[in-house]
């Protein structure tokens, strides 16, 4: 696990790979992408890390247990959002409810915006996590396995 | 892996959309009675493109079939998902084939690569007893396919039911910019349109999640350590002994 220019290029690109799934996530409703992409994008910069430096370190920067919650904070943002409109007196996810004296839909831009981003959260923790349980059943890959 | 299922489910609908959106300016003049006889698709640099990326869909698929190495399976199916990524593009399906390139070519193949490292590196070799009985099943299924798509209507084809102004494909490309003024109407049907979907879809992933961490990972989200089968190590001893008696 000493390979110099993997690790150089995964350092290199480790930031940049969380930056364009941020922009795939707050671009959705002008651009193709939204969470699903974005929140792919944003675990595939773990998994890169999780390759070159070993699971271990990985894990120390986002361990299990913040993914689990992450998890279940993505499902309530969208689920919130659906309630959160009701409460306003609207249907549930009626984002119009949210702003409902705008003139240019301000309550829909608002309510993409929340669910995406559950939606976003929901599936990078759960990328990982599986990620994680499926990588971290073999202690280390053997080069002479590949 | 569910998401690409998903999005395969999902991509039929959202391509019909892309097409509709396609042909969606004019729908008053592009009537039944303007064109005469059955719709055709023209034959341009486009259509030879996409005959060129479906012949390299079946030419991995077909090498992905022969070859026993599963490493070799493994990438070839992730070059698969790369060629159907590009053939969504070339339809203007590009929310589906950005997902496609995220989830089919990157995740997928990384998560296959986990799998396949918990299990043998080639492919035991099937009995050849069956071989004749799938190959008259795989025939007839796709012979009945091939049948099947002599009724369907020719690609963007207007009068396609699919392509109506009546549908509810072009309903959501007229409407989507006075009820929801996002301009990507994908996003549109996606998060507000069919909300509730989508709210389905993040549960089916939450569950896949909760799945795996559920049968793969007993205690590991405390010590964050992988954990090896306790039932495992008694088995391959009894195994071994059962061998040297033999």
């Amino acid at each position: 696990m000493d390979h110099l220019i993997l690790r150089v290029t995964a350092k290199l690109l480790f930031a940049p790979i969380l930056l364009f799934a941020l922009y795939v996530q707050f671009h959705g409703d002008y651009g193709p992408g939204g969470g699903f992409q974005a929140g792919v994008i944003f675990a595939v910069s773990f998994i890169l890390h999780a390759l070159i430096f070993g699971l271990d370190q990985t894990q120390k920067a986002m361990s299990q247990r913040i993914l689990l919650v992450l998890m279940v904070v993505g499902i309530i943002f969208y689920a919130g959002t659906g309630f959160a409109t009701m409460l306003l007196g609207g249907n549930l996810l009626g984002y119009d409810a949210l702003a409902p004296n705008s003139t240019h839909h301000a309550g829909q831009h608002w309510g993409i915006l929340l669910v995406e981003f559950g939606v976003g959260m929901t599936v990078f923790s759960t990328m990982l996590t599986i990620f994680y349980h499926y990588a971290g059943r073999e202690p280390e890959i053997d080069p002479e396995d590949w | 892996m569910i998401d690409a299922l998903l999005g395969l489910i999902d991509s039929a609908f959202l391509i019909e959309l892309s097409n509709t959106m396609a042909s969606a300016p004019s729908p008053e003049k592009i009537s039944a009675e303007t064109i005469a006889g059955p719709y055709k698709t023209e034959l341009n640099p486009a259509t030879l493109l996409d005959l060129a990326l479906l012949t390299m869909l079946v030419f991995v698929a077909w090498q992905a079939m022969k070859s026993r190495h599963l490493f070799a399976v493994v990438m070839l199916s992730g070059i698969y998902s790369l060629i159907s990524a590009a053939f969504f593009v070339s339809l203007d399906a590009v929310d589906v084939a950005f997902t496609e390139a995220a989830v089919g070519a990157g995740i997928s193949t990384v998560l296959m690569l986990g799998g396949m490292l918990l299990t043998a590196r080639r492919e035991k070799p099937t009995p050849p007893g069956r071989a004749p009985v799938a190959l008259v099943i795989v025939l007839a299924v796709g012979a009945a396919l091939f049948y099947a798509t002599i009724d369907m209507p020719a690609f963007g084809d207007p009068n396609s039911p699919a392509n109506k102004a009546s549908s509810v494909g072009a309903l959501y490309v007229k409407q989507t910019p006075d009820e929801i003024a996002v301009p990507n109407i994908v996003t549109a049907v996606l998060a507000s349109y069919r909300g509730f979907d989508t709210l389905g879809e993040t549960l089916v992933i939450f569950t896949a999640g909760i799945a795996v961490i559920l049968l793969l990972g007993v205690g590991s989200t405390r010590g964050g350590r992988g954990v090896k089968d306790i039932a495992d190590a008694p088995y391959k001893e009894d195994h071994k002994h059962h061998k040297g008696e033999q």
